[in-house]
């Protein structure tokens, strides 16, 4: 019989070597998919993660969809290490998204080199409003921001549909509902000439740096691991706790907001009612599999990535369907979940017990 | 000639260098109480891990009755008979008294039989206890006796106990005595480790004593004094705090009717609690645990905030002030529970020194920590207080409870607190440790500090108090010079929270 006993102390070999189960793990379930689908399983794989890899195209791709995965796991990350569970990171981007695309499409006529600059920031500041509604539920009224921040994505989500359906649509669009593009003047410089490859991977690559430090090194972020420890410790210790969840969420809300119309003004450069392929979710699975770590959600985000640009490959090479990148996305979480038990607990064999 | 209930011999565990046991025998009569004595480190924690089950020896040969056995589970220890009460506890706190047991059993026992079997227990030993009660709300003493009960429901030839009166009062180790002179009246066996030399005197019969992995002596503890035991621990005693004569200096924690709600269902009010400690002074305040000790430390620490006027320090209202304020003033409080409260269990020792450092010991600037800062000041508590481990880098909850215990006191007491509020300072603390403790708070009282010790330790209490006041049911008796108080004294007073009303001075 196998029995399951808690660790002394939780490994730190495990700690890594389980991401690299899960994605072994999970490559297995997908070539058992693709063969029951009745495709050559080794192809099926050779298109999701290898092919995107051989163009200049697949690889600035790779980039342009790890940017806003990267940026959104990292507040994520540093959220989930002090027990603030903000599962709303979709809403955050699209207010974010909204309150930066707005102040582009208000200010449509001018070239100021402050508009950017001045979208951006409010792109941060949307994206950190949608974040303090359950910060301010949660100190307040003691409401679990799990469900609130995931529930505010859904209003945040109707609310873009209803203003590119209606107030911002553009006037010259066909009655399609989305905005008019935004003006040079509001986008984001591209890094590499005739790609997509947009200045957003620079705020992402910054804020992982930021939160490296942020939880390697400063007090603040001291004080967040020990309130994601132990609460009681923290109390002791003296620390605010409302004020971490504070700063938890409107770092986490405020960077997806960022993430939000980084995408907006650098890939998509107009509102649509569908501006997330679901960065905000995804980047969930993003910081777990970077182990909550601002240096393992690079390649984590990396990866992620891969698996969108491979699943857009796949429907046309291979003819599955476009769900194929949310199977792997989420059986690749359910893996790397079972897989990380072993970090506090390990397996062995154990006598059978008598009765 | 019976064969012993229980023979280990030459049995040998390391982990990584470390030789924790190294060839050490034993053996159990049936009907015998059996100290096992040690430091710190000694290895009796390991040995008792062997027996039951948690540890695998690296050599040796364990017998059972006469017959080798191998045990690998504490399943199967307990299927044999052997039985043991954790130092920690090993409870859930959400649970309840019942639920708890019922969680431990290998069997799956009918509620209400079991119910019926946790009375007859608590009857035939006398033991008072609430099978529905949830644990979070029971006193320390009182979670100790759900882990006795539960194991004495498994009804085991051997019962192991690791430093079972640590928490408890005098009269309430009295009754944990007779219970255990009851169990070996019945044949059963007890292996008994305790800190405690006299009570180890008054209760056992036969103790093997350990030091570094290796047993040093085998003795009948009845023929030798606590001092020539402890000196076969630990080699040599560190000389007795001595206490200061020095004068009193001005009023600097000043308590002014404080009164509290209870924090939950089964918590305890403070009821018009009034007391002043003057600078150069320890005040002991003794009590059974559960009486409002971890509420009236909350309250000093800043962890409950208080009406304004109720609590002052150097004549400041701090009633409002939290416990980062408090320690900027120069107060430092160490509560009862090490892991979890006083330590996060999953971070350095390096990381739970910063945990409560306050400005003035500049370990961080702008914000910024400064590692190599905090790890010095780590490795000089850790050198100073000897804490064994492996360094500041090593974990909090991979320290044996006495030693993360040294590391905490030594935290607060290395910054030179002027107002020190500490409970059960040398809980689980070998004597040698003890020793270290009681006089590094000597000394901060000798240095002009106001201490507050909250023990249940009355010997401890006698010894390093300059006046005790005794703490019952939430209310504070009023407190008194040392040298007039006896021990019985105490005893009863501290017997109030059981009785009806009643309270010292009235």
């Amino acid at each position: 019989m196998l029995a399951i006993e808690p660790r002394r102390q939780p490994s730190r070999a495990w700690s890594l070597l389980s991401p690299a189960i899960a994605i072994a793990l999970t490559l297995c379930v997908g070539a058992l998919l693709f063969g029951l689908a009745g495709r050559d399983p080794g192809h099926a794989l050779y298109v999701l993660f290898i092919q995107p890899l051989t163009s200049t195209y697949g690889l600035t791709e790779l980039l342009v969809k790890a940017t806003p995965l990267i940026l959104i796991a990292t507040g994520l990350a540093i959220g989930f290490r002090a027990n603030v569970w903000n599962i709303g990171a979709e809403g955050q981007y699209t207010v974010g998204a909204l309150a930066g695309g707005g102040l582009a499409l208000a200010f449509h006529d001018s070239t100021s080199p402050l508009l950017l600059p001045a979208v951006l920031l409010a792109g941060c500041a949307g994206g950190m409003a949608w974040g303090a509604i359950p910060a301010l539920l949660r100190t307040r009224f003691n409401v679990n921001e799990i469900l609130s921040s995931l529930m505010l994505t859904y209003v945040a989500i109707l609310l873009l549909s209803w203003l590119v359906h209606g107030p911002w649509r553009d006037p010259d669009g066909y009655n399609f509902p989305e905005s008019r593009l935004l003006s040079d003047a509001a986008t984001l410089p591209i890094l590499v000439d005739d790609t997509r490859l947009h200045a957003g991977l620079l705020f992402a690559l910054l804020a992982v740096a930021g939160a490296w430090v942020l939880m390697g090194r400063s007090v603040v972020g001291f004080q967040l691991r020990v309130s994601g420890q132990s609460r009681i410790a923290a109390h002791y210790a003296g620390y605010s706790t409302t004020g971490l969840v504070w700063f938890a969420l409107l770092l986490s809300g405020g960077l997806a907001g960022l993430a939000g119309i980084s995408e907006v003004s650098g890939t998509i450069n107009q509102l649509l009612p569908t501006i997330s392929p679901g960065y905000g979710f995804t980047a969930i699975i993003v910081a777990f599999l970077g182990r909550l770590h601002p240096l393992g959600i690079i390649p984590a985000g990396l990866l992620i990535a891969l698996s969108y640009i491979g699943g857009e490959l796949a429907q046309i090479e291979v003819g599955v369907p476009a769900a194929v990148t949310g199977i792997f996305q989420g059986v690749l979480l359910f893996f790397l979940l079972g897989c990380d038990l072993l970090t506090g607990y390990r397996i062995r064999l154990a006598p059978v017990r008598g009765t | 000639m019976t064969a012993p209930l229980v023979a280990l011999s030459n049995i040998s565990r390391s982990f990584g260098d470390v030789r924790a046991c190294d060839g050490i025998s034993l053996s159990l009569e049936p009907g015998e109480i059996h100290a096992l004595l040690g430091e710190n480190g000694a290895g009796k924690s390991t040995l008792v891990r062997i027996i039951y089950g948690l540890l695998e020896p690296d050599a040796g040969t364990m017998e059972w009755n006469g017959e080798p056995v191998r045990i690998r589970t504490p399943a199967a220890a307990r299927a044999l008979g052997i039985g043991m009460v954790f130092q920690h506890f090993t409870l859930f706190e959400s649970m309840t008294v019942l639920e708890n047991i019922a969680l431990a059993l290998d069997r799956r026992v009918d509620r209400s039989e079991l119910r019926a079997r946790i009375g007859a227990v608590i009857a035939t030993y006398g033991m008072a206890l609430e099978a529905d009660r949830h644990v979070h709300s029971l006193s320390a003493g009182e979670r100790q006796r759900v882990e006795v009960v539960r194991c004495l429901l498994q009804d085991p030839r051997l019962l192991i106990l690791d430093e079972p009166t640590s928490v408890l009062t005098p009269q309430e180790a009295e009754q944990l005595f007779a219970t255990l002179r009851q169990l070996r009246d019945e044949g059963r066996s007890i292996l008994y480790i305790s800190h405690r030399l006299e009570e180890v005197r008054a209760l056992c019969e036969r103790a093997t004593i350990l030091r570094g992995g290796r047993r040093v002596a085998q003795c009948d503890p009845r023929t030798e004094t606590a001092a020539s035991l402890a000196e076969r621990m630990i080699g040599r005693l560190p000389p007795a705090p001595v206490r200061a004569a020095g004068g009193r200096g001005p009023e600097r924690i000043r308590i002014n009717g404080l009164s509290l709600a209870a924090r939950h269902r089964f918590g305890v009010a403070l009821d018009d609690i009034s007391l002043a400690v003057r600078g150069g002074e320890i005040l002991g305040i003794a009590g059974i645990a559960g009486n409002g000790q971890g509420e009236l430390l909350a309250a000093l620490s800043g962890e409950i905030s208080t009406p304004t006027g109720m609590i002052a320090f150097d004549g400041e209202p701090v009633g409002r002030l939290g416990p980062a304020g408090r320690r900027e003033r120069g107060a430092a409080a160490v509560p009862e529970q090490r892991l979890g409260h006083a330590a996060v269990p999953a971070m350095t020792l390096a990381d739970n020194l910063f945990l409560t450092a306050p400005r003035r010991q500049d370990l961080a600037r702008g914000g910024m920590l400064r590692p190599d800062a905090i790890a010095g000041a780590a490795e000089r508590v850790i050198d100073s207080f000897d804490v064994r481990t492996t360094g500041a880098g090593a974990v909090a909850s991979s320290l044996s409870g006495g030693n993360l215990q040294k590391f905490i006191v030594g935290r607060e007491v290395d910054r030179e607190p002027e107002i020190l509020v500490i409970a059960q300072p040398t809980w689980g603390v070998d004597a040698g440790a003890a020793v270290t403790i009681r006089a590094a708070l000597r000394r901060r009282a000798s240095a002009g500090a106001a201490v507050l010790v909250i023990s249940q330790d009355l010997d401890e209490i006698f010894e390093i108090c300059d006046r005790i006041a005794v703490i019952a049911a939430g209310r504070l008796s009023d407190a008194r010079e040392t040298s007039s108080f006896s021990v019985e004294e105490v005893g009863l007073l501290m017997g109030h929270a059981a009785g009806g009303p009643g309270r010292a001075g009235d």
